[in-house]
């Protein structure tokens, strides 16, 4: 019989190893299922996992995938960190690039190297307001911030789809339901020349160093801990409990709304309906399988940006269904939260002992 | 005696990281024997009751009940054996009523059709009357411990594991408690007793084993020794009783003025109009029974709750509308009653435990940044200081035990020389000596002019610590008087919630 007992103390070596096993597994699972498809293996695991490495283009690829996905995740460990569960990521991502890309339109037809910062402002604005929601419920009426912001997902993604069909309709754009695209002054600038990488990696990595200091050296950094384990320990510690919850549905919400605006004003250059495409989902699974720490993070946001380049390779070299990234990506945190159970408890093998007298 | 032994433990070991809980414990328990286990905080008491009712097994060695070999390997088979056992910290559930939550502890075989009308039986054959529909949430913490008891005697029990079980009751229900031990053991129940109180065991054990860092140092019948010699046993060396300081009157640093707050919890306690002064190098204790505003009280004090009504000052300053850190950055300090996950955070490491309550007073915060380096610094001191034992600043607080954590939290408090400090229950499941030491260092901290208040369910602490001295009943607080000018049983009243006012109450 096989028993868990847990640890006194979680094992230090296996947090920091169960996601690279996570990976491992993930990978050893990935072969047997091509197998099953009648796939061969190993040139399929070849053509996601390390084909993408090979190809400068590829690597510049994954950066624009990796933006969104590093800089919401960090948001997202601040309030996972303490608690907060911030599900509705998307929706904050999705407001973000609206309010921000509404500012750009708003100036299609002017120049100034004052458009972008400011649409920057408006998109980390709206990703917030969209955020508060959530919060407000949370601290004035209890009520689940789960719940709260994952159905304001679906509200933003449709209200933005109604704009997009309505007011923000491009007029000279066959009545396509697509913006005018950003004037040069309304994108992001581009950081790899050549490519579609832009300068929001920059910011996804600033984002990364600066969560690193608050985290390690910060009271905010430390409240946010505190008042994840322990709530009544961060109320003798003088930290107040609502304010931690607005705190993290801030900087969650703010970070979030900033990547949806850098989508909006980088790759794709105007507002769509199909511009939220999971980015902010995504990223949950980035900030566990970061193990919720900055440089964790940005090591995973390369590894779902990965799934994402080798699964659409697959897709064209392998005629396999679009599906195989998210089932890499759900494999990933399956993998990870059950190994995660190593961490904390250890195996042992029990001889089955008969009970009673 | 040639009869066979209930309990026979030979060569128990265990070991956990860093340390050895157990190191070859030895000894046996005869049946209807009143046996204590003794020892200082982490000398293994808590491991070994805990590998005896199959909670965790041990890594040597091996158990004979009633010679037959033993290796519980979940509590539900050492019940099924007739081990009962009564945790120190219960675990009832408050929405849940008696019955329900007897039900719930029980092997499922073991639960009758008429559990209620079992319950009433054995809770009065007992002496321990209990009413089976009530929810816990509306017992008091003596009640909660019958529920606990009258549990393991429904199943029978042919050895009743008690871990100190008088660190929650009045002088009148301890009695009531031994009465009950006395009656099981007459019976033929064995009963394993631990307790840090030396005065209980030399009243009701029959003989003793002596733990110290995990080995049986020693055994003795504790009729035939005295307190202080069963303290030596247990400690090794000599025991330094406290010595109570001259009471000076300073200046008046902590005043309380018709202070009110309403408790959100629908089982918590309202503070109704509580007015008190502390003056520096005053003690002043607070009795009562727990769950009569002693934690509501002292969150109030400290900020981590917002009072209703009231004013509190410290040194003339109106503190009232601060919080915890703003109170401490002006000299207030506390130490909450439970320590895992209030005064301490269970998965934190001690250096980093110090940076909840001590950034603001030891600098080691500046604009929002942390400085690491003082903060290991000042763990490393307290560990020092107040002797704490453990593998090191590196450990998270959950790893120490109960009594060492203690250490650390007052040690944590106390370090930061508080003009104010706030203590509910500062020797809680604390040993002798490290009690002595916590008064100790205590009484310095008032000698140096700091003003104390100390809320405690130990009487004797109270009175051996404490310059002043009131009663908190029912959320309201008496007028503090002079330590020692109240009799026993004027105590015991206003324990029971009977103030001058309204002792009508109390007369038959």
């Amino acid at each position: 019989m096989i028993r868990l007992e847990p640890r006194k103390e979680p094992s230090k070596v296996l947090l920091y190893t169960t996601p690279v096993l996570a990976v491992c597994v993930t990978i050893l699972a990935g072969i047997v299922m091509f197998a099953v498809l009648g796939k061969p293996p190993f040139r399929a695991i070849a053509i996601i996992f390390v084909d993408p490495w090979l190809d400068s283009f590829t690597v510049a690829e994954m950066m624009v995938k990796a933006t969104p996905l590093i800089l919401i995740a960090i948001g997202l460990s601040f309030g996972f960190r303490a608690g907060v569960w911030n599900i509705g990521a998307e929706g904050q991502f999705t407001i973000g690039a609206l309010t921000g890309g509404m500012v750009g339109l708003a100036f299609y037809n002017m120049e100034g190297f004052w458009i972008l910062p400011l649409m920057c402002i408006a998109g980390a604005a709206g990703g917030m307001a969209w955020a508060a929601i959530p919060a407000f419920l949370k601290t004035r009426f209890n009520a689940n911030e789960i719940l709260v912001s994952l159905m304001l997902t679906y509200v933003a993604v449709l209200l933005l789809s109604v704009l997009v069909h309505g007011p923000l309709k491009d007029p000279e754009g066959l009545n396509f339901p697509e913006s005018r695209m950003f004037s040069d002054s309304a994108m992001m600038p581009i950081l790899l020349e050549g490519t579609r990488t832009h300068i929001g990696f920059l910011a996804a990595i600033v984002a990364a160093a600066v969560a690193w200091v608050l985290f390690d050296r910060h009271v905010i950094g430390f409240q946010i801990k505190v008042a994840g384990q322990a709530p009544r320990a961060a109320r003798y510690g003088g930290f107040v409990q609502n304010r931690v919850v607005w705190m993290c549905l801030m900087i969650s919400g703010g970070l979030a709304g900033l990547a949806g605006l850098f989508e909006a004003a980088g790759p794709v250059g105007q507002l769509v309906p199909a511009l939220p495409v999971g980015y902010g989902f995504t990223a949950i699974i980035v900030a566990f399988l970061g193990r919720l720490n900055p440089i964790g993070i940005v090591l995973a946001g390369f590894v779902m940006a990965l799934t994402y380049i080798g699964g659409e390779a697959a897709q064209i070299e392998m005629n396999l269904p679009s599906a195989i990234t998210g089932v890499f990506q759900g494999m990933f945190l399956f993998f990870l939260l059950g190994i995660d159970v190593l961490a904390k408890f250890r195996i042992r093998m029990v001889k089955p002992v008969k009970a009673g007298a | 005696m040639t009869q066979t032994p209930l309990l026979q433990l030979s060569g128990i070991t265990k070991r956990f990281p860093g340390v050895i809980a157990n190191d070859g414990v030895s000894f046996s328990i005869e049946p209807g024997e009143v046996h204590a286990l003794l020892g200082e905080n982490g000398a293994g008491k808590s491991t070994l009751v805990k590998m005896i009712y199959g909670v965790m097994r041990p890594d040597e060695g091996d158990m004979h009940f009633s010679g037959a070999p033993y290796m519980p390997a979940k509590p539900s088979e050492a019940r099924a054996h007739g081990v009962g056992m009564v945790f120190q910290h219960f675990s009832l559930f408050d929405a849940l009523s008696v019955a329900e939550n007897v039900a719930l502890g029980m092997n499922k075989d073991a639960v009758g059709a008429n559990l209620d009308q079992q319950i009433i039986e054995v809770s009065e054959a007992y002496g321990l009357p209990l009413d089976p529909t009530r929810l816990i949430g509306s017992l008091s913490v003596g009640e909660r411990q019958r529920v606990e008891i009258v549990r393991c005697l429904l199943q029978n029990p042919r050895l009743l594991i008690m871990d100190e079980p008088t660190s929650v009751l009045t002088p009148q229900e301890v009695d009531i408690l031994f009465e009950t031990l006395r009656k099981l053991s007459s019976e033929g129940c064995s009963i394993l007793y631990i307790s840090h109180k030396l005065e209980e065991i030399r009243a009701l054990c029959d003989k003793a084993t002596v733990l110290r860092g995990g080995k049986v140092v020693g055994s003795c019948d504790p009729r035939q020794e005295t307190a202080k010699s069963l303290a030596e046993m247990m400690i090794g060396a000599s025991l330094a009783m406290p010595v109570p300081t001259a009471r000076t009157e300073g200046e008046k640093r902590l005043i309380v003025e018709g202070l009110s707050a309403i408790s959100e919890d629908p089982f918590g306690v309202d503070i109704e109009d509580v007015s008190f002064t502390v003056s520096a190098g005053e003690i002043l204790g607070v009795a009562g029974v727990a769950g009569n505003g002693q934690v509501e009280l002292m969150e109030v004090l400290t900020g981590e709750r917002a009072a209703d009504k009231g004013v509190v000052r410290i040194d003339g300053e109106d503190i009232g509308r601060l919080g915890p850190s703003e109170r401490r950055r002006r000299g207030m300090c506390s130490v909450p009653e439970e320590r895992l996950g209030h005064g301490a955070v269970p998965d934190m490491t001690l250096w980093e435990n110090t940076l909840l309550s001590a950034r603001t007073r030891m600098g080691m915060e500046s604009n929002g940044f942390l400085d690491l380096m003082a903060a290991s610094k000042f763990a490393t001191d307290v560990v020092a200081k107040f002797n704490v034992k453990t593998a090191g600043i590196d450990h998270v607080a959950r790893s120490l035990s109960g009594g060492n954590l203690q250490k650390f939290i007052v040690g944590r408090e106390i370090m930061q020389t508080p003009t104010v400090l706030v203590i509910l229950q500062p020797t809680w499941g604390v040993d002798a000596a490290a009690a002595a030491d916590i008064h100790r260092a205590l009484q310095t901290l008032a000698a140096g002019g700091a003003a104390i208040l100390v809320i405690s369910q130990d009487l004797d602490e109270l009175m051996a610590i404490s310059t002043s001295f009131a009663v908190i009943a029912e959320g309201r607080l008496s007028e503090p008087v002079q330590t020692g000018t109240l009799s026993i049983e004027e105590i015991g009243l206003l324990m029971g919630g009977v103030h001058n006012s309204t002792g009508e109450e109390a007369r038959p």
